[in-house]
């Protein structure tokens, strides 16, 4: 059957199984939007392509599944490109389809031309420019086993017009064959016996945790292993709804706003199993005092992760999945050893208890002004821990790590890797439609929310009931504290000079709008929000400047924080 | 260190500036570059000179591999192999020069490949010290123009670096 390259395009998609894409039309995309009319896909209309982007990243965090976006060339195609970096830093697997001036006129300085595989080229795991129509099948096959394979990660295809409307035979690959590309998905048997044997050897370990852990959906042999050894677990931000945040193993975040207990656990320990984590210098703080007393363990899917900030023991390449499989399989068959383990950690575990008690994860509460922790807890309280949350960047995204007991896989969308402000309202956009009656809640800063806060159209448009909460400081927050604690408290433009009318601001696009601004007025807002159907703003008024601890100030080794008094 | 790697790459549109972009964005530096393809048209060749300690030329091929378009890197450092260069050379010469000139062409086995009654162009090939060495002995007499091909490598024995 003959298609033209639009069509193609939308019949290779169903193909992939995807049933909602984001986006945003233009002209040069005209013709994939003409096909859409009458295509069973269902597309979301955001209000600004970055947007789409975030809403597509956030679908594809709480699914698993491959994010599409379609936006239209030149200033289309250059809105998305926070959006992917922000996907690929994280390595979200995400297809972003770009029109794109015709064949014969790139290269022009066309009517909204812009070189899209250029500037995309270091922030997608790789792009494609679509030159002639018998390549296109095979070029949305290959972007989507390349985004969801491997480490996954944003792909990007830019589409000229011309192409989307050259008719050609359609059938789709059923196989993809790249001969540069063939990820270890297989974890090296000898490598992974020797892990076992330093884990039983080992007196004082820590498991520290990554987002690798959910991209390759290994959430439950994670808490297996932990259980069988008695391991604890310290989480990155990108990893901890990954393991039950009340768990008596867990460490809750490490790093720079880390626990006091987790930092010093993998300052103090003998042996640590990186796992879907890279070392971050958010989470190591000066890399050379770092797990210093440690042998490491690191398994990861991407070779160029191990080795790269620090030097490892035992390098692991492959699916964590499998590795962590096997792993369990042979600390099955020597259940005696591990038992024995389990005893000679028993004082280990001890000791973090002690570090936990005399420096729990805490804040000093008040009756007179709504502290944001507070409203954190609440939200987790309120919504049985069970909600999907996003978040902006700023100090409410640590509270929100922080404070809110994650106990469910997928349910933390935050944008860890390029901390993007604006992320939180699309992203959680994004999860309402994949789960149109799920609790989903973006705690939001003022200044964040400001970035994307167009989306609210969009959520009413769809009647997406997302709920926004919030924590109003009327300072770039994070900023602030670093200018307080650092920069004499020169607040150099991080006030908010102007005090918006949030609520107004909902109403103006149809949805609610409340707000608290006395501690007693947190638990009925909260529940107000949570009973009105629909999008919901929640402009919290909280203590201006509450600084967000523990912290470790840049330069400094992890167990050197600043603690909450 | 100096480490001279070849890699394979799809000989498709952008696949240079996915490696040189590479280096550019981590800030790993390239002394030089040399493409062009193989015998199998749809794959090119690309021998490239870098410095670096082991972890960043660690980082170096994991990063290369990494990328779609890569076939396969090969670091020849640690191995045997064969290094050549080719440069173009242009120098001033008088009556009084010419026939120095052309005792050094002669020495380094090297080509005259232009004549102007001020100038000599001359062809050599070798290891990129082979060329410095003739640069050396040229350079009394004024060096007008250099160009350098950059090396290009192979290994030594019988078995090739293939796909
Ligand atoms: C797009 C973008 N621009 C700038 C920054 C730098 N930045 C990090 S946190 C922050 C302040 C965020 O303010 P707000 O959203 O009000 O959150 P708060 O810290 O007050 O909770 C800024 C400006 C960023 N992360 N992202
Ligand atoms: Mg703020």
């Amino acid at each position: 059957m003959e298609l033209t390259g639009s069509q193609i395009l939308l019949e290779s998609l169903k193909l992939e199984g995807v049933d909602t894409i984001f986006g945003y039309p233009g002209g040069a995309v005209i013709n994939i939007y003409d096909d859409l009319y009458e295509s069973p896909i269902n597309h979301v209309l955001t209000r600004h392509e970055q947007a789409a982007v975030h809403a597509a990243d956030g679908y594809a965090r709480c699914t698993g599944k491959v994010g599409v976006v379609v936006a239209t060339s030149g200033p289309g195609a250059t809105n998305t490109v926070t959006g992917i970096a922000t996907a690929y830093m994280d390595s979200i697997p995400m297809v972003i389809i770009c029109g794109q001036v015709p064949t014969p006129l790139i290269g022009n300085d066309a009517f909204q031309e812009a070189d899209m595989c250029g500037i995309t080229r270091p922030c997608t795991k790789h792009n494609y420019l679509v030159k002639d129509i018998r390549d296109l099948a095979r070029t949305i096959k290959e972007a989507f086993y390349i985004a969801r394979t491997g480490r996954p990660g944003p792909v990007l295809i830019d589409l000229p017009k011309d192409i989307q409307v050259t008719k050609h035979k359609f059938s789709y690959p059923d196989k993809v064959s790249l001969r540069g590309y063939k990820p270890t998905y297989s974890g090296n048997s000898r490598q992974i016996e020797k892990a076992a044997k330093m884990i039983l050897a080992a007196r004082k370990p820590v498991l520290y945790v990554g987002g690798g852990i959910t991209l390759a959906a290994a959430e439950d042999e994670l808490l297996k292993l932990a259980e069988q050894t008695q391991i604890p677990v310290t989480t990155t931000l990108m990893a901890m709804a990954a393991f039950p945040q009340r768990h008596p193993l867990a460490l809750g975040m490490l790093g720079m706003h880390g626990t006091f207990y987790a930092n010093m656990s993998v300052t103090e320990c003998d042996l640590l199993i990186a796992v879907g984590s890279r070392f971050d210098d958010r989470v190591t703080g000066r890399i050379d005092s770092f797990a210093e007393k440690a042998k490491i363990i690191h398994v990861d899917v991407d070779p160029t992760s191990i080795g790269k900030n620090v030097d490892v023991d035992l390098p692991i390449v492959g699916d964590l999945k499998d590795v962590l499989g096997k792993l369990l399989g042979i600390l099955s068959q020597k259940s005696e050893l591990v038992e024995d383990s389990v005893e000679s950690t028993e004082e280990w575990r001890t000791m973090i208890y002690e570090w936990k008690e005399r420096h729990p994860m805490t804040y000093r509460s008040s009756k007179s002004v709504i502290k944001p922790q507070y409203v954190i807890e609440k939200i987790s309280e309120m919504t049985d821990e069970d909600a999907i949350i996003t978040t902006e960047v700023g100090q409410h995204q640590m509270w929100a790590a922080q404070f809110f007991t994650f106990r469910q896989p997928r349910t933390f969308l935050t944008s860890g890797g390029l901390g993007t402000m604006g992320f939180g309202l699309p992203s959680a956009l994004g999860a309402q439609v994949a789960f149109p009656d799920r609790q989903v809640i973006d705690i939001s800063g003022d200044g964040s929310f400001q970035m994307n806060s167009q989306e609210l159209a969009t959520l009413v448009q769809y009647q997406l009931p997302v709920k926004i909460a919030i924590l109003n400081n009327n300072y770039l927050g994070m900023v602030r504290q670093w200018q307080q604690m650092f920069f004499e408290k020169r607040y150099s433009q991080t006030v908010m000079e102007l005090p918006i009318d949030f609520i107004k601001l909902a109403e103006a696009y149809g949805a609610t709008g409340l707000q608290a601004t006395k501690v007693d007025e947190v638990e009925a807002t909260i529940k107000q929000a949570l009973e009105t159907p629909g999008p919901v703003l929640m402009n919290f008024k909280v203590s201006r400047e509450e600084n967000v601890l523990p912290m470790v100030p840049a330069g400094k080794a992890i167990h050197e924080m600043v603690l909450a008094s | 260190m100096k480490h001279t790697i070849s890699v394979l790459v799809e000989n498709e549109f952008g696949v240079l500036s996915r490696i040189s972009g590479l280096f550019s964005g981590r800030g790993f530096n390239i002394e030089s570059l040399s493409v062009a393809p193989t015998m199998e048209a749809d794959l090119s060749r690309m021998t490239l000179v870098t410095r670096g300690d082991d972890r960043i030329l660690e980082q170096i091929t994991k990063q290369l591999n990494k990328l779609i378009s890569t076939i396969k890197v090969v670091d020849f450092t640690h191995g045997e192999y064969i290094e050549r260069e080719l440069a173009l050379i242009k120098v001033s010469t008088d009556a009084e020069s010419r026939a120095e000139a052309l005792r050094i062409v002669d020495i380094f086995r090297a080509k005259v490949i232009d004549v102007t009654p001020k100038s000599y162009t001359i062809e050599i090939t070798g290891s990129p010290a082979k060329i410095n060495g003739i640069l050396e002995l040229l350079r009394p007499m004024g060096i007008k123009e250099v160009v350098r091909s950059g090396p290009v490598v192979i290994g030594r024995g019988a078995k090739g670096v293939v796909a």
